[in-house]
């Protein structure tokens, strides 16, 4: 009857030491559609994929303005996002009601990771079903971090969530060194272009991807349609292959985005999570 | 019998003053406290009295002291509210300090947390019955403020509670300047203390003064100022003024 006798409950343990449940809500994350996010010392991008979910539906948000200096890309259930992103914004307008400065991006992600994580732990509760790719500015300078549904974070110069976001890592660990001393422009151009790997072969249009940029005298906003356009169409990447500069690339790209499909489809989730080896990591 | 009904019923008799559990008037007050922005940070002067009604009870509250590390906080009013409040902000800023990640409340966060402090406690009809100072520097940014015990806040290049709005502040208005030295600054801080001094009744000679930096608090050891009483106008106060006092 049962698959597997030791995940029916979050609490419980497999002999191996592995927490089931906690697990497929970090399956949950790969099966939303991409969200990337990268950084440089004064900027952070974020951008996603949309993808509608029937041919008669529009498709859903997955990039959310918090406070003028931090947001956050989700990947995955977008109900436990929208959940969760109530929470941050409402934390961060407590903090400048109290203290009339931003929440710094760091304390805001610890109480959001406490509070995945308390789900993990109760038997009467489920874990969130969302990643998190949180942006923001404070002090410190620029932040990107990653919320995972097991109630890990992690702080990261460049990161990718959802299906096929192994092929915009791959990209982003390729280019991530020059990242930190990066333009603006520089940013949104590598955030295209990890986007574009993600949709393996489909032609990146502005009605298909959000960018959101959050820097030093720029509040975090989306930006329109037109711009993202435009910007694409600058860039060259309309067309079927890849820019000369990227040529190298793409047969990489397509080679992991390969490996990353057949681990989706073929393996089972219990096996597939703890091996693959660009998985949300749990177990860090 | 007629009246003692109605007394009955009179809703005002169902406040009763017997069992308050708030603050009516302070116990044990302070005056006045000023603060000057100067050339490198912020200096603040206070003096040590503690007025128990108008006797002056002791003579030895210290009534400024550092908060974190960037922020300086002079209060007059209500000693032991002074301490109760000490006490939220030694937790406020201990858990500030657990959070270990390089973040730190400056003084601008600490005024606006004492603001909702004050008001929430005023809105509770329970005030904390002080005037705050509160100056810092951080980031090279130099910061003095002031809220009072019911939340109204403001932040200034110099400021004073009490007294010191009304005998100090003109002083400061014409003799203060942006690039003060320690030594202007101290200088002219003891000359509003000493207008204080001979016109407050509240103030005695025995004073300190803070100095707040980005290099952190310092706060002088007590002293106390020059004065002479020999002025004509202090030998027959009520010469001019017949019939009062």
């Amino acid at each position: 009857m049962f698959r597997n006798q030791y995940d029916t409950d979050v609490t419980t343990w497999s002999p191996a030491g592995r927490l089931f449940q906690v697990e497929y809500a970090m399956e949950a994350v790969k099966q939303g559609s991409a969200a990337i996010g990268l950084r440089s010392k004064t900027h952070v991008v974020l951008a996603c994929v949309n993808k509608a979910n029937s041919e008669l539906s529009s498709h859903q948000k997955k990039i959310f303005k918090v406070d003028d200096h931090i947001g956050v890309a989700i990947a995955g259930l977008t109900a436990d996002g929208r959940v969760l992103s109530r929470y941050m914004r409402s934390e961060c307008i407590n903090y400048s009601f109290t203290y009339e400065s931003p929440l710094p991006v760091g304390r805001l992600v610890v109480q959001l990771a406490d509070k995945a994580q308390v789900c993990t732990q109760r038997s009467w509760k489920r874990p969130y079903g969302v990643g998190l790719l949180v942006a923001g500015l404070d002090e410190s300078g620029a932040h990107l971090y990653y919320n995972c549904p097991s109630g890990n974070y992690f702080e990261y110069q460049a990161f990718a969530i959802g299906s096929r976001s192994q092929a915009a890592k791959t990209y982003l660990e390729r280019r991530f060194g020059t990242f930190q001393n990066s333009s603006r422009e520089d940013l949104i151009k590598d955030a295209l272009f990890a986007i574009r790997e993600t949709l393996q072969g489909e032609k990146l249009k502005s009605s298909i991807c959000t960018v959101t940029v959050l820097g030093v005298g720029e509040p975090f906003h989306i930006l329109d349609q037109e711009t993202v356009q435009g910007l694409i169409n600058a860039f060259e990447m309309a067309g079927e292959e890849a820019p000369a500069a990227d040529q190298g690339a793409a047969g990489e790209e397509g080679a992991a985005g390969e490996v990353v499909a057949a681990a989706e489809e073929g393996a089972a989730p219990e096996e597939g999570a703890a091996t693959e080896e660009g998985a949300a990591p749990m177990d860090i | 019998m007629n009246l003692m009904d109605s007394s009955h019923s009179n809703p005002m008799s169902l406040c009763s003053q017997a069992d308050s559990q708030r603050t009516l008037y302070p116990y044990v007050t302070g005056t006045s406290v000023i603060g000057v922005k100067y050339k490198d940070g912020i200096l603040m002067a206070a003096d040590m009295g503690g007025s128990y009604g108008s006797t002056l009870r002791y003579k030895s509250v210290e009534r400024m002291k550092p908060i974190g590390k960037h922020s300086l906080l002079g209060a007059s009013g209500e000693i032991s509210d002074f301490q109760e409040i000490l006490h939220y902000l030694d937790e406020l800023i201990l858990y500030d300090n657990m959070w270990d990640d390089g973040n730190s409340l400056g003084p601008k966060e600490v005024h606006s947390y004492l603001t909702r402090v004050m008001y929430n406690r005023r809105n509770k009809f329970n005030p904390l019955w002080n005037s705050l100072v509160l100056g810092g520097v951080k980031n090279g940014q130099k910061y003095l403020g002031t809220v009072s015990m019911i939340g109204v806040h403001f932040e200034d290049n110099h400021v004073a509670t009490g007294f010191g709005n009304h005998l100090a502040r003109p002083i400061l208005r014409d003799e203060w300047h942006e690039d003060l030295s320690f030594e202007d600054g101290v200088k002219l801080l003891e000359k509003c203390m000493r207008v204080l001094l001979y016109r407050d009744r509240s103030a005695v000679n025995k004073l300190q003064i803070a100095k707040i930096t980005e290099e952190g608090v310092t706060i002088s050891q007590p002293y106390s100022l020059k004065t002479f009483w020999g002025f004509s106008a202090f030998q027959n106060p009520t010469v001019g003024a017949e019939g009062s006092w």
